[in-house]
């Protein structure tokens, strides 16, 4: 017990300022890197401060005192404890080479479903449109998709793109949006997974009948030499979106497993941002190759060549995401 | 309703815990409305000095204004609670702080994750998601916090109580009583004695027959607490009596000595 509390303040106040000190430079400073006395001593100040907490609890003879340790201890304890263990300098080589794919095949049945999500769209799209035209403003509205895909490719062919003095605007609209969307997709995730399908089935039913009303008017090439370039890496990048709202799905549900929500939630986090920012990444991309490429048709570059690209990328993307890049290092 | 007293306890292995007072949903957004004017005085900052970028290319200035307007409103949080250990400015002027739902250390990921949920959260639009899961859940946290594992706390103030502010101590005979001064100190509880430092801190916002009637209660309190010879109370006030109270509970014998 202290009996005076005075002198006890008195001679500890020093090693409480001087921990206020550390903590205040770490906490203004992510990158800071204490040295290995600097530790020892952000060690020893913490285990003092919290022995002089047990101590004053005993005893107390103020409490703003008690107030201002137990402030001190939770910053301290905040720098000093950790969940998981804290990793080397971030290398975006590293990240970009091994994480990102690892991470995608680590959760490879969630995509697969989230393909197949999509693919029933697709085909609920395409099926829906075959049994009522009429319905093509409510399954693809729109506006550039309402014409005959014929008077389309006539015209686009005919003349030069009326938005290709904004190409750059263009694909900073599509990068923006489509990363909002694969996000919202993530998103959706915490309504246990149901806002997440919704959305990718909805995808799916515009894709597919956009499909078939350009295969049924005999426009494939144009629609391969169209999408391809950047939907081989757009499409699987919103699937991807959709994939890790279905990790944030399975974790906020608990199937198949006893840990607790926390710690669900805990293990999926460090996963859930390596998608996120992956995502966006290729959607990037494909913003860039949507307005840069994709817009362009023959005969200012020929179809087969778009074609050819996209069959390229899409190749690349499964060669990277399957890890074929870090065994043949 | 938010209880503005809810707290959580982290508990150490030590045997020591703490408690952690959680941010409410009305100061959590005012800290947001603050950080949404510095996003819109950065967005509007950079689409000025794009301007001269315009002159070369109005293309190529839309574009980066589009692109800098998704960085900074989606990058803003993200950036600054990962600087600044989970504040943004809004969030330090009003003295708040995201914690670990534990305690522990704020990592990258979970920073990334709370702010991407904010999607969901804000929708449909104010934060009224978000809102209503902070006043459903114990921990006031909305889905991102969940998602996460964090909260956000106010922060004390972590200062030390100063006794400059009660002025210049003269002599006090209750000093020459050493013994009594030990058992006046233990006898007294941290409530009673805050009480007092309080009272004499705020003396002068009471009116003169209130601030009389204060000090006799709380002069008579620690006399019965404590009973001095009459040589060492006689002819002293009983605010200077509660100064002199005060002095013992809080002020090092040895730097009063000093002073002697």
């Amino acid at each position: 017990m202290i009996i005076d509390v005075a002198q006890f303040i008195q001679e500890e106040q020093s090693h409480w300022k001087r921990l206020e000190k550390l903590l205040e430079r770490m906490e203004n400073d992510s990158a800071l890197r204490l040295t290995l006395d600097e530790i020892n001593e952000l060690h020893y100040l913490y285990q003092r401060a919290t022995s002089d907490l047990g101590k004053l609890l005993t005893f107390a003879s103020e409490p703003e005192v008690r107030g201002y340790l137990e402030a001190l201890v939770a910053r301290a304890y905040g720098e000093i404890h950790q969940n998981s263990r804290k990793k080397g300098r971030f290398s975006f080589k590293q990240w970009w080479w091994r994480s990102f794919p690892q991470t995608f095949r680590k959760h490879i049945r969630a995509f697969w479903l989230s393909l197949a999500i999509t693919m029933v769209g697709a085909l609920f799209g395409a099926f829906a449109l075959l049994l009522d035209p009429e319905a093509k403003e409510v399954l693809m509205p729109f506006p550039h998709l309402q014409d005959s895909p014929s008077e389309r490719v006539a015209r686009e062919e005919r003349e030069e793109q009326p938005g290709s003095a904004h190409t750059s605007t263009f694909s900073a609209q599509l990068m923006t949006h489509n990363t909002r969307v694969a996000l919202t997709t993530l998103a959706l995730g915490f309504t246990w997974g149901i806002g997440t399908l919704i959305v990718l089935f909805y995808n799916g039913i515009i894709l597919g009948a956009v499909v078939l009303d350009y295969v049924r008017d005999g426009q494939s090439i144009f629609l391969a030499g169209w999408l391809l370039p950047h939907g081989t890496i757009e499409i699987p990048a919103i699937l991807m979106g959709g994939q890790a709202g279905l990790v944030l799905a399975h974790a906020l549900i608990g199937w198949g497993t006893r840990d607790t929500l926390r710690m669900r939630l805990r293990k999926v986090g460090p996963d859930l941002m390596t998608m996120t920012f992956g995502i966006a990444i290729l959607l990037v991309w494909a913003g860039l190759i949507e307005s840069f490429l994709s817009q362009k048709h023959q005969p200012e570059i020929p179809y087969s060549l778009k074609i050819g690209f996209g069959l390229l990328e899409l190749g690349l993307l499964i060669w990277f995401l399957a890890g074929f890049s870090k065994r043949s290092e | 309703m938010f209880d503005p007293t809810r707290q959580i306890t982290i508990e150490l292995a030590e045997g020591i815990s703490f408690p952690l007072q959680l941010a409410g949903p009305m100061t959590r957004f005012l800290a947001w409305l603050i950080d949404l004017a510095v996003i819109m005085s950065m967005v509007t900052a950079v689409n000025l000095s794009l301007g001269l970028i315009g002159f070369l290319s109005a293309d190529l200035a839309d574009a980066l204004k589009i692109v800098s307007f998704f960085l900074i409103s989606t990058g803003y949080f993200i950036f600054m609670e990962w600087i600044w250990r989970g504040q943004t400015i809004g969030k330090r002027l009003l003295r708040l702080r995201v914690l670990d739902v534990d305690g522990f250390f704020l990592t990258f990921s979970q920073i990334a994750i709370r702010n991407l949920m904010r999607l969901i959260d804000m929708l449909p639009l104010f934060y009224l998601v978000g809102g209503i899961a902070m006043l459903a859940n114990r921990r006031a946290q909305r889905l991102g916090d969940l998602a996460a594992n964090t909260i956000v706390v106010r922060q004390r103030e972590s200062k030390q109580p100063d006794l400059d502010q009660l002025g210049e101590f003269k002599f006090n005979s209750l000093r020459n009583y050493p013994h009594l001064e030990a058992r006046l100190r233990q006898n007294t509880s941290p409530e009673e004695t805050y009480l007092a430092f309080q009272a004499l801190l705020r003396r002068n916002e009471l009116e003169p027959a209130a601030r009389i009637e204060t000090f006799a209660v709380l002069a008579a309190h620690f006399r019965a607490k404590t009973e001095f010879p009459p040589d060492a109370v006689e002819g002293i006030a009983d605010e200077q009596y509660l100064r002199n109270v005060v002095d013992v509970l809080f002020r090092p014998k040895t730097k009063k000595n000093k002073k002697c």
